[in-house]
């Protein structure tokens, strides 16, 4: 059993929160895993990823080979784009539809929402409007979270356990909103 | 044991915690920054040890040394370009040695992802005649960090470790043991530790007199295993760091490898290497950074008989990080079936400077200020300011490394460029800046150097920094920087007018002066906040 996940976003969106968790229910669902990360100079508003790799056997490499990508798992349309080449030809694309535009050439969003849907399989979300929903315009990421988590190989208890020790410590409204937001992202999901 | 989840440097840091580390320095810099702020938070924690960010890598390299010379147990850690900067006490400790165990950390940036240059730490490891490792996953880093400090007392030296981005900044799993109580304080002997040359040269002789040792030390290493295929002389495979999971990655769902050598230590073990290369015809050297087995191995005229493939042959490119693709393709298997990019042109997202930063407000009054001038007056130093080089700033004209900015710009002054215009942050300017301000406050060169205290060291998240405020402006005046001409502006939209005059009235003014503009970090404030 083993899954490899392309986790990304632009820097300050929350990727490495995602990653944080996945990481921490994997480890109770006794799976191994590698993730690497980016630190450094690109955290600074620029393209995020992380390689996240799961197994219940033995991973080599840090990175990802292009086309093993199981999913890709985007808090950012456009960056779901970016790594489409390492997706396996019957994977899924997980993303956000809400654009970060902190660039001047950003393409028409028509365009790359269009894009996406010619994936073999994608699921597209409104992460802004769910999480606006869900309490708080910071929680898209864990709305992603939501969406993904029924493709995800781990245990979804294990998955709100860790969020439940991430924000469970920011007071009892914080950890509200987000575990609202990661079951409307889950609905959202499973009807889209 | 338990089982930790660990960042590579953070693997490295607690096998050090737990070989009975007394100390640890450091100055930060992508990607060896975690390594202490992992031992900061954990000394914190425990109160069990010191943990450092000192003023610049040299005085860490220094630091470290001084708690080794007492017979403690220490690490300093640091991105490869650190180990320039600390490179004389680094070379000149292979000969005083080390008393208590000496755990050197480098962490080399193959890509250079946030780095002006990908140099190989390993080279400092054969220039110094040390012994050296080279983990290729996270529990290795754990056992050799462990490891390296009984090395490092069994020969009497410095151990240096060799990371790469990939595994510093990789997360996963790592099994843990029981820690080892520290070292009594225990100090050298100062006919080892006074490198005058009478001692130097006989220091520097039983040096070379453990070169053959930590040969063989290394060929009995369980790091490094060689396996040999029965009845398969064609290939053989010469993988060392991550480059050797690459290796394994690509040939994963095979039945068989080819012979391989897996390299972890160094100097290279030599008798591992022949035996390899006496039973095949054609050796794939892969390995991430500069071709440094590939050369020792090819040497000038190559091995008679043999192929030797790599980075000098062209089977692999000479620059830029490996990645399981790249090591697939030298390995002569296809490209995996994958989804074709979608063809929309994708814009690129680089990093930029944040929304509100200080810096920002910085160079729109400077670019302003320097209307007029004849264009590339500004050399900048290595920050987040560095990003004011992109649009829509463009605001600087060089970087180089720490601190280069005062002396470049006092130099290309000496000659006759005006303005001649330094900015430098404030955590750059205590590890490298103050020296260079010396010397032109004494000489009252003809420049402007713009100090921006913005009161962290943010580019690398926010370690803190030894010259701000108050206390930096002291610093300033009282390395001879006239009071008249040292003045400070608050980067804000509303004082841009204000800025901009001040910043005018000093290049103006054909001497020295210094502009520190102070307002806090962004990211910091925000900290702060929640």
């Amino acid at each position: 059993m083993k899954q490899d996940i392309i986790l990304a976003g632009v820097g300050g969106q929350g990727i490495l929160s995602i990653a944080y968790v996945i990481d921490n229910a994997a480890l109770a669902d006794g799976l191994f895993f590698k993730q690497a990360e980016v630190h450094g100079m690109a955290q600074r508003g620029g393209a995020v990823q992380s390689h996240m790799r799961l197994s219940d056997g033995t991973i080599w490499s840090d990175l990802i080979p292009k086309g093993e990508a199981d999913m890709i798992l985007s808090v950012e349309p456009l960056e779901a784009l970016r790594y489409l080449d390492y997706l396996r030809p019957d994977g899924i694309v997980v993303t956000s539809s809400t654009p970060f535009r902190n660039i001047p050439d950003y393409p028409e969003i028509d365009k790359v929402l269009e894009a996406l849907h010619k994936a073999p399989r994608s699921v597209v979300v409104d992460s802004e409007k769910l999480a606006k929903e869900a309490g708080t315009v910071k929680a898209q990421n864990v709305v992603l979270l939501g969406a993904a988590s029924s493709f995800l190989i781990i245990k979804e208890a294990s998955l709100l356990g860790t969020i439940e020790t991430l924000f469970g410590g920011r007071g009892p409204a914080v950890l509200e909103s987000n575990l609202k937001a990661f079951a409307l992202g889950k609905k959202a999901a499973l009807g889209s | 044991m338990s089982r930790q989840i660990l960042l590579g440097d953070e693997a490295v840091a607690l096998g050090a915690v737990h070989a009975g580390l007394s100390a640890a320095y450091s100055y930060p810099g992508t990607p060896a920054s975690e390594i202490l702020e992992y031992l900061v938070r954990l000394a914190a924690e425990t109160q069990a040890f010191t943990a450092v960010w000192s003023v610049n890598e040299k005085v860490a390299y220094e630091e470290a040394l001084g708690a080794s010379f007492a017979g403690k147990r220490a690490l300093v850690s640091f991105k490869h370009v650190g180990l320039n900067v600390a490179a004389d006490p680094f070379m000149n400790s292979a000969i005083t040695g080390a008393n208590g165990g000496f755990l050197v950390v480098s962490a080399d940036d193959p890509g250079m992802h946030s780095s002006q240059n990908e140099q190989d730490s390993r080279y400092y490891v054969q220039f110094a005649q040390i012994f050296g490792y080279e983990p290729s996953d996270h529990q290795e880093a754990y056992d050799m960090a462990r490891e390296a400090f009984d090395v490092s007392e069994r020969f009497g030296l410095p151990v240096l470790m060799r990371l790469v981005t990939r595994l510093s900044h990789s997360r996963s799993p790592v099994a843990t043991r029981e820690p080892r109580p520290q070292n009594e304080l225990n100090k050298g002997l100062a006919k080892d530790w006074i490198l005058l040359p009478v001692n130097a040269r006989r220091r520097f002789g039983q040096l070379l007199d453990r070169q053959a040792e930590m040969v063989r030390f290394g060929e009995a290493s369980r790091f490094n295993v060689l396996r040999l295929a029965e009845g398969d002389r064609k290939l053989g495979v010469i993988a060392s760091g991550v480059a050797y999971n690459y290796f394994r990655e690509a040939l994963a769902g095979e039945p068989g490898l080819p012979s391989f050598l897996k390299v972890s230590t160094y100097p290279l073990p030599e008798g591992l290497i022949r035996e390899l290369v006496g039973h095949v015809e054609t050796v794939l050297v892969l390995e991430d950074g500069y071709p440094f087995i590939e050369r020792q191995i090819q040497g000038l005229f190559g091995i008679p008989g043999k192929t030797v493939l790599g980075k000098l042959s062209g089977a692999l490119p000479a620059s830029g990080e490996l990645s399981p693709d790249i090591v697939r393709r030298a390995l002569g298997r296809p490209p995996l079936p994958a989804l074709a990019p979608s063809g929309l042109p994708l814009a690129g997202r680089p990093p930029q400077l944040c929304v509100g930063c200080s810096h920002a407000d910085t160079f729109k009054a400077l670019n302003k200020a320097l209307e007029g001038a004849s264009g590339s007056n500004v050399f900048s130093d290595i920050g987040c300011y560095t990003l004011g080089a992109l649009p829509p700033y463009n605001a600087i004209h060089s970087c180089v490394c720490m601190g280069a900015s005062i002396g470049m710009a006092r130099g290309a002054s000496d000659v006759g460029l005006h303005p001649a215009v330094s900015v430098i942050g404030d955590s750059t300017f205590a590890h490298s800046g103050i020296t260079p301000l010396l010397g032109a406050a004494q000489a009252d060169t003809d420049m402007t150097v713009i100090i921006l205290d913005n009161a962290t060291t943010a580019m690398t998240g926010g370690q803190p920094t030894y010259g701000s405020g108050e206390r930096l402006l002291r610093l300033v005046e009282g390395l001879g920087v006239p009071k008249e001409h040292l003045r400070t502006i608050e980067p804000l939209p509303k004082n841009h007018d204000k800025n901009v005059q001040i910043i005018k009235d000093e290049i103006g003014h054909r001497g020295l002066s210094v502009i520190v503009a102070v307002r806090e970090c962004v990211q910091e404030q925000r900290k702060k906040r929640s």
